[in-house]
């Protein structure tokens, strides 16, 4: 049986953070009641022309500085030329010969630790569709132009992905990329960041690519990679059955975990593209682009190599903590309010990212904030808690128990028993319902001695210091 | 009160500056005119009796509080194609028949700024395709002098309202002639200005690379005054030209010593009815009495003018006019099986044969594998063109020649053939491709008697100097004061 090799290219809509659309006034916030953010040129009223919101253009700049790409001076829009019904004008305002970006790439990072250049082909900018309403209305659909005309810029890789797992690390990297330029949310749900996979297979060795299926409009890393193994599966399989595989673009179904035809090349629709005649060439000035230039904020890169040098962190910590600029923000604010710079890397990647995981939340919008984690670690570091306790104020300011730390610790009665005296007394009254577990320990068995200090542990709710009390049972217990 | 039906837009100003006559008095006198002459020569599509004398009594309030505006008071009737908020605009199709625009384009704002007061919404051919106004779903407009004859097009409400004395001013589209042709054919001044001097916001697009606003007068001075309202810098529009407002009648007065006036061969050739070539002889040879000079020119592109006119304007209304889909607003079929039906039928039955045509071409030109063989091309030739007149200029101030090739014709005489009806626009086009502003005024008279106009082609922005050299012509002519028996 032969030996299949896989072939990935992306395209990527990704939605840019203007606060209104790319041709008209009106506001991109999602979620508001259905045309009441639509004017009369996101409705296409008769008589109604596009002009070209600058933020737009200003972000597909930025995006095209960061990944080194060539940056088109002057770059067209196109019409083009569809009917349906979510597309008021019957064609939508993109680019098409030349786009505002041309050619970049990024790095990615697999798990392994090895790194792989992603070549893009182009980035340009577009106009979103509105939505399609179904079964709201009694034998009707209904047409939502909200939006209709939100500004996207549509990140078109080459051919150069070789697996899902390489399609998944890049989707990620240019998530955090966007995220960290501040163009565009990253809300994947409400569908700010969205994928077309493109996918063939060719037998290892062989140098022409494969027919290829494109899988639309992928809203999360994990229906990506769910795809990705589907499809592939699906087109070895056909192939190997002795069919052809024929150029279509495909659904992905995440109840059932598959893959389905849309249309074939053979209804591939005619777009006829030309150049839109009301809109003048899009012109970035030398002074925008040195102005773009002048504000670019630091990059995942350039970032995680900071990190490294200057928090002394491993190189694994470093990336995970530079990914995004709301982790990355969340760290230094966490280690500029005096918290330990290991320790705040180590809560975050543990504890931390478990409970937003747990929680579907990202660290910018963390329960606990980094001023409260800071403080919390700051008395773990004093001595004024264990490590075990912190765990007990980390769920209770994650849930709201008390604004900082030292609160949580006051009210609970939490601040750990260090007076030797104390832990003494506690000690005596443990040892002496522990004949046994001194003989043992006697004997030779350490684990024994662990038993103790565990009974000492629970007998003070966890607040003695544990070194402490591990010194004066061995004492205490020698000196029997 | 007795009013002169024909007098000009700088005459009605002067009366009302001298309190003559009131704003509402000149509303209701064209009001009463035009219903009194709707069933002869349909120039009106829609007329709002109550909403017009509503914005008279402003106007002459507006004077009785202190207001000097120019223009204030004096009645303005519309193209059907300006969007005005609160009125029916059909563009002359059956697509729109229903369709009440919300928002009022730029072009109409700004005349309604400057005080003028909307008589109504002038009949047109549907979707501003046509040379004679046969495409109307409202029915054809008659020539005022002469009613078995059309009035051109595709602004042949404008052209017919003024003529009759309905209006003293109207404003039309041009987008390959639609200002300048019907202008001709009923004997008034109509200018199409630089491209991106009007704002298109508003108006319903036909061919956006090509459509441009315009007024309709008797006169070249009021041609200038409309201008100075109609024309600035609009936001909405992103091919509207950011630059400093002008006062297009600053030059009016300039004697024509000295002004050089190229004559291209290629508009004086064999395709030009002999009673257009003699009359437009006759004009230039006043123009030499006033000191004009005239320069023998070529441009040997224009003849590649109407081809490429006919692959630009229908790939760009092929496009524009998708919208039309009876999704959102105007016509849908009342029955359809599914949504492509939907799409089908509802314009099928919406749009008109000329439309229908046009779209066909147009979706035609742009498909894949033909588009770099016309669409492209063409657009190629437009540069060429463009640079013919960039050299033209080098040797003359303005360019000159008949307007079109044949004065107003029959009604029928070219619906069965859209090819020889396209060359009706020979000499009209060339601006549109290049954005060059042109003009047309009345210049004499055939052997039938019908309208000769002559067409001012300028360079890029010189308005106030065509308007300047109508306007001259027209201190020693007495052509554009003649007015039909109506």
């Amino acid at each position: 049986m032969a030996q299949w090799e896989v072939v990935i290219g992306l395209e990527t809509h990704v939605q840019l953070t203007t606060v209104s659309k790319i041709f008209s006034g009106s506001s991109t916030a999602f979620g508001a009641a259905p045309n009441t953010q639509a004017s009369v040129v996101d409705l296409a009223l008769p008589g109604a022309l596009p002009v070209m919101n600058k933020g737009a253009a200003e972000r597909a700049v930025k995006f095209g500085l960061a990944i080194g790409a060539k940056i088109n001076q002057r770059s067209i829009f196109a019409r083009k030329n569809y009917f349906y019904p979510d597309l008021p004008k019957g064609y939508q305002i993109s680019q098409f010969e030349t786009p505002i970006v041309e050619g970049g790439g990024l790095t990615i990072t697999l798990d392994d630790g090895s790194t792989k250049f992603i070549e893009l082909t182009r980035a340009h900018l577009e106009e979103d569709a509105g939505k399609s309403v179904h079964n709201e209305f009694d034998g009707a659909s209904g047409v939502d132009l909200n939006r209709a005309g939100t500004p996207l810029l549509e990140i078109v890789t080459e051919p150069v992905m070789r697996s899902a797992k390489e399609a998944i690390a890049y989707a990620k990297t240019l998530h955090n990329l966007v995220r960290s330029l501040d163009i565009c949310d990253g809300n994947m749900q409400e569908g700010s960041f969205r994928c077309d996979v493109n996918v063939s297979v060719r037998p290892v060795g062989q140098k022409e690519f494969g027919t290829r299926r494109e899988i639309k409009n992928l809203n999360s890393f994990k229906f990506m990679q769910q795809a990705i193994d589907y499809e592939v599966r699906w087109q070895i399989e056909q192939i190997e059955d002795g069919h052809k595989i024929v150029q279509a673009t495909v659904l992905f179904n995440p109840d059932t975990g598959e893959t389905r035809a849309m249309r074939t090349k053979e209804d591939a629709m005619d777009y006829r593209y030309f150049p839109d005649p009301d809109l003048p060439p899009l012109v970035v000035t030398d002074e925008m682009l040195a102005s773009i230039k002048s504000t670019m904020p630091e990059l995942p890169e350039a970032k995680c190599a900071r990190f490294v040098s200057q928090y002394v962190l491993s190189e694994y910590d470093a990336r995970l903590l530079s990914q995004d600029s709301a982790t990355a923000n969340f760290y230094e604010a966490a280690t500029k309010a005096g918290a330990d710079a290991k320790l705040v890397a180590n809560w975050m990647l543990s504890d931390l990212s478990a409970a937003l995981n747990r929680d579907e939340k990202t660290f910018d919008q963390s329960p606990v904030s980094s001023a409260q984690l800071a403080g919390l670690i700051t008395r773990i570091s004093d001595g004024t808690i264990s490590n075990k306790i912190g765990k007990s104020v980390f769920e209770a300011l994650w849930n709201g128990e008390g604004q900082t730390a030292d609160a949580v610790i006051e009210a609970k009665g939490l601040k750990q028993i260090s007076d030797s005296g104390a832990i003494e007394k506690i000690v005596d009254e443990v040892l002496a319902k522990s004949a046994a577990q001194i003989a043992d320990f006697k004997s030779g068995k350490e684990k024994a001695l662990m038993s103790i200090v565990g009974m000492v542990m629970k007998a003070s709710a966890g607040k003695a210091n544990p070194a402490q009390v591990n010194d004066i049972v061995r004492r205490k217990i020698s000196a029997l | 009160m007795s009013w002169n039906t024909f007098a000009t837009v700088a005459e009605t100003v002067a009366a009302l500056a001298a309190k003559q006559v009131s704003a509402v008095e000149l509303a209701t006198h064209y009001l009463d005119r035009a219903n009194g002459l709707q069933s002869t020569l349909n120039t009106y599509i829609t007329l709002d009796r109550d909403r017009t004398l509503a914005e008279a009594k402003a106007a002459d309030a507006k004077r009785a509080a202190g207001d000097a505006s120019t223009l204030l008071g004096v009645p303005i009737a519309h193209k059907d194609i300006y969007l005005i908020d609160g009125w029916r605009t059909t563009c002359g199709s059956k697509m729109l028949e229903n369709f009440v625009a919300p928002y009022t384009s730029t072009v109409v704002k700004n005349m309604s700024d400057a005080g003028m007061v909307t008589l109504g919404k002038l009949n047109m051919d549907e979707f501003a395709m046509g040379s004679s106004n046969e495409s109307s779903y409202f029915g054809t407009v008659k020539n005022p002098w002469d009613v078995s004859r059309v009035p051109g097009g595709s602004s042949g409400g404008s052209a017919a309202a003024v003529a009759a004395g309905l209006t003293p001013a109207s404003t039309g589209t041009d987008t390959g002639g639609s200002i300048r042709q019907p202008a001709m054919f009923c004997n008034l001044t109509g200018l199409k200005p630089t491209y991106g001097v009007c704002s298109r916001f508003g108006i319903v697009a036909y061919a956006s690379s090509l459509d441009q606003a315009g007024p309709f007068a008797q006169t070249a001075e009021d041609c200038a005054l409309l201008l100075n309202a109609m024309a600035g810098f609009d936001a909405h529009d992103a091919t509207s030209l950011e630059r400093e407002r002008e006062n297009y009648a600053r030059d009016l007065a300039k004697p024509l010593a000295g002004l050089r006036i190229g004559l291209p061969k290629e508009f004086f050739g064999k395709g030009v009815a002999p009673g257009i070539a003699k009359a437009v002889d006759s004009a230039l040879e006043v123009y030499r009495k006033l000191g004009a000079v005239t320069v023998d020119i070529s441009l040997p592109n224009v003849k590649y003018s109407v081809p490429a006119y006919y692959v630009v304007a229908p790939a760009e209304a092929s496009s524009n006019l998708s919208r039309f889909d009876g999704v959102r607003y105007g016509h849908r079929a009342d029955e359809f099986t599914d949504l492509l039906d939907m799409y089908k039928r509802s314009r099928a039955e919406g749009f008109g044969a000329e439309v229908k045509r046009r779209i066909l071409i147009g979706t035609y030109v742009l498909s894949h594998g033909y588009y770099d063989a016309y669409y492209l091309q063409a657009g190629k030739l437009r540069r060429l063109i463009a640079e013919d007149f960039k050299r033209a200029y080098e040797v003359c101030d303005v360019v000159m020649g008949p307007t079109a090739p044949e004065t107003a014709f029959p009604f029928g005489a070219k619906t069965d053939d859209p090819v020889t009806m396209y060359l009706n626009d020979i000499f009209t086009v060339v601006a549109n491709l290049t954005g060059q502003p042109a003009l047309s005024h009345p210049c004499g008279t055939d052997e039938n008697g019908q309208h000769v106009g002559m067409q001012i082609i300028g360079n890029y922005l010189d308005e106030a100097r065509m308007l300047n050299v109508a306007h001259q012509f027209q201190l020693a002519t007495d052509w554009h004061k003649r007015h039909p028996s109506i």
